[in-house]
């Protein structure tokens, strides 16, 4: 990891219209992304970490915003050249290892679907040659290209993802929920292979997921969202030794931790109530209706994201 | 609390396919005692749902084979039951939770109805009094307004309420056993340990007993005393919670184990995911199941299905290492909190 910011994200807004009403998936989020570190993304389903992703990548048109990779600003009409080179650079894995890959076409053909686009001069042979290598880079072999996707697992489904993505040389990856869809002993295998990638090619990530020790393990800062909101930033370290905001404090311990002496001992915060709707949230706070400390200013104002420690930035009234 | 309510033993169950027979579950052998919660882990296609399903003889009568084994209740074999006698059993006697709350509710009834429609069918009551007791099973499951909410319909409901709905429905007419299927599998992890605290405080009130089928081993230890481990069909190793995550014994488990990371896992210490990946249950062969993942496998556990050995009066493992004549193994570095660098890395 360096101190070179990659990616900037700057007021970033995604609103969807739903009907007569809007729904805030991402509402007004702003970070960095180093060069070669890991971001973890966290949050409940429907907190909008995947929009931002997406959004980030352009899948959507940002509602308000800037998303700046290496000081170019992507919001900007872009030439299509210069904009075929940002999506060379930038790349996905997708969740579901099932539906992302295109059941009628080969694992050649999937893999070098990039290549066609971006590297229309490749020949044939070296088209496959590099697939092929592609395939060994993942723990796949040669004998796999010529086979549908059908005929694999769902952990060698998502290498053949990882490989779709890297077919371009990209710098920076985005993973939506990789390996969620997985079995847990395949998950490490894949976590692994995403590392040891990243450490030999010197890639950057941002890792969407669900998971906290999976983010915690993987991550160099992991982000927290809530309701379309960040809520807190900072070292994987220091989120899990001193996280800050109740939300945070909340999904930390209610992860059930695999080790009897350690769970006995625990205590449980439980957070009362459900997530709120993202098309109506609460006023001010928007995780006051569940938040135990909350107090009368967080119904009124919309707490400011601040940097309260060094390298630690939270959204709440408390700080 | 010693006392066994439902005693699975030797079950196998197949099903007819185009390949021929698919052996999902092979002699497959617990007890769950009144009272107590067991968990049954492992990962998918391990046979866990299927085990739980021929409990409840959910699966389709034409394809599926169970030749042999025996699943006592309270003293009588289910296995033998007509379905009447089963209709009896099923719902008011053993219940089940599935996994997604999504689509095991009727979508085109109220929540309501749907409540008092298991009540109804259980017990000779008028449905006013079914009205109050599903207004009370609502309650019990931590559902604001109950009244007002018995009239809405499942879309309205969030994924962790439709939960409590399905939890209220299986315990309506007071099941000594719950069956609970990857019951938080669907949901948010604030919402799951709602609901697995839900599961914990209904069993401290009514003594059900639980059974628990889960592939997340943090919520195993939330959950159960007991625990089975699962892998292509067969229970490879049992036994009490501090046996299985402390004195475990079986390869399989301690992979399971050092898979995962810990929230206070070093980061860079790599994790040691199993190699491989589950085997197609439909063309196993004689010997050990997790013999072509192992790291320890030995000429015997390609060819030899290892014998069950017991560590203690509740630990028990199916592994060719437990025998005299194998080399002796050191259990590895479970990954705990204090990780070993030199070791694992």
């Amino acid at each position: 990891m360096t101190n070179q910011k990659l990616v900037e994200v700057k007021n970033l807004r995604k609103h969807f219209k739903m009907g007569k009403k809007q729904l805030k998936a991402v509402d007004n989020i702003t970070f960095d992304i180093y060069e070669g570190e890991t971001l973890g993304l966290v949050g409940e389903s429907g907190c909008g970490k995947s929009t931002i992703g997406r959004t980030i990548l352009n899948l959507y048109q940002a509602t308000d915003g800037q998303v700046i990779y290496k000081g170019r600003n992507l919001q900007e009409n872009l030439s299509t050249k210069d904009r075929k080179y940002y999506q060379e650079k930038m790349q996905m894995i997708f969740q579901d290892p099932y539906s992302s890959l295109d059941p009628r076409m080969t694992v050649l053909d999937i893999v070098s679907e990039g290549l066609k686009i971006h590297r229309p001069d490749m020949d044939k042979k070296e088209m496959s040659d590099r697939v092929y290598d592609l395939l060994e880079l993942v723990g796949l072999n040669k004998n796999h290209a010529k086979r549908y996707p059908h005929e694999f697992s769902g952990g060698q489904r998502q290498r053949i993802g990882i490989a779709r993505s890297l077919a371009v040389n990209p710098e920076f990856i985005i993973a939506d929920e990789p390996i969620a869809a997985l079995d847990v002993s395949i998950q490490a295998q894949v976590v692994n292979l995403l590392k040891e990638l990243q450490r030999d090619r010197g890639l950057t990530y941002l890792f969407i997921a669900h998971d906290l020790s999976m983010v915690k393990y993987i991550s160099d800062r992991v982000a927290v969202m809530y309701l379309g909101k960040m809520v807190e930033l900072t070292t994987s370290e220091e989120l899990y030794e001193d996280p800050l905001h109740p939300y945070t404090k909340a999904l930390l311990s209610a992860v059930p931790i695999p080790d009897p002496k350690i769970e006995q001992q625990r205590e449980r915060i439980i957070l009362t109530g459900d997530i709120p709707s993202p098309i109506d949230p609460p006023s001010g706070c928007s995780f006051r209706t569940r938040c135990p400390m909350a107090k009368e200013i967080c119904a009124e104002i919309v707490p400011e994201w601040k940097e309260v420690k060094k390298d630690h930035y939270v959204a709440c009234h408390l700080y | 609390m010693t006392d066994t309510i439902l005693s699975v033993e030797n079950l196998d169950v197949s099903f007819q396919s185009y390949n021929g027979l698919i052996k999902a579950v092979r002699g497959v052998t617990f007890d769950l005692k009144k009272g107590e919660t067991l968990a049954i882990v492992g990962e998918s296609g391990s046979g866990k749902s299927v085990t739980a399903k021929s409990i409840m003889q959910l699966l389709p009568k034409k394809t599926t084979v169970i030749n042999n084994g025996s699943i006592v209740y309270e003293g009588n074999d289910l296995l033998t039951y007509s379905k009447k006698e089963m209709e009896k059993i099923r719902g008011s006697e053993i219940s089940m939770v599935f996994q997604d709350p999504m689509t095991s509710l009727n979508p085109t009834m109220k929540i309501g109805k749907q409540v008092m429609e298991g009540i109804l069918k259980h017990k000779k009551i008028s449905k006013k009094e079914a009205f109050v007791r599903a207004k009370e099973l609502l309650e019990l499951v931590g559902i604001p307004n109950a009244e007002e909410r018995m009239k809405s319909y499942p879309h309205e409901f969030s994924g962790g309420m439709r939960q409590r709905v399905i939890i209220a429905m299986a315990l309506a007419s007071d099941p000594s056993v719950l069956i609970a299927d990857e019951p938080t599998t669907a949901l948010d992890v604030t919402i799951q340990a709602q609901i697995l605290d839900l599961m914990k405080n209904i069993q401290k009130k009514t003594g059900t007993s639980i059974l628990i089928i889960t592939h997340d081993l943090g919520v195993v230890v939330n959950m159960a005393k007991r625990v089975a481990v699962m892998y292509a069909g067969q229970i490879v190793e049992t036994g009490t919670l501090e046996e299985i995550f402390y004195d475990s014994k079986h390869p399989y488990t301690w992979g399971l184990m050092q898979s995962m990371p810990k929230l206070h896992q070093d980061r860079s210490v790599p994790l040691i995911p199993i190699a491989g990946s589950p085997p197609d249950v439909s063309k196993l062969h004689d010997g050990c199941p997790f013999a072509a993942r192992c790291p320890y496998v030995m000429k015997v556990c390609h060819n030899h299905m290892p014998d069950q050995s017991t560590i203690s009066g509740t630990h028990s493992v199916s592994c060719w290492l437990q025998d005299e004549r194998a080399p002796h193994v050191e259990k590895p570095e479970l990954g705990g909190n204090n990780v070993d660098k030199s070791k694992t890395s």
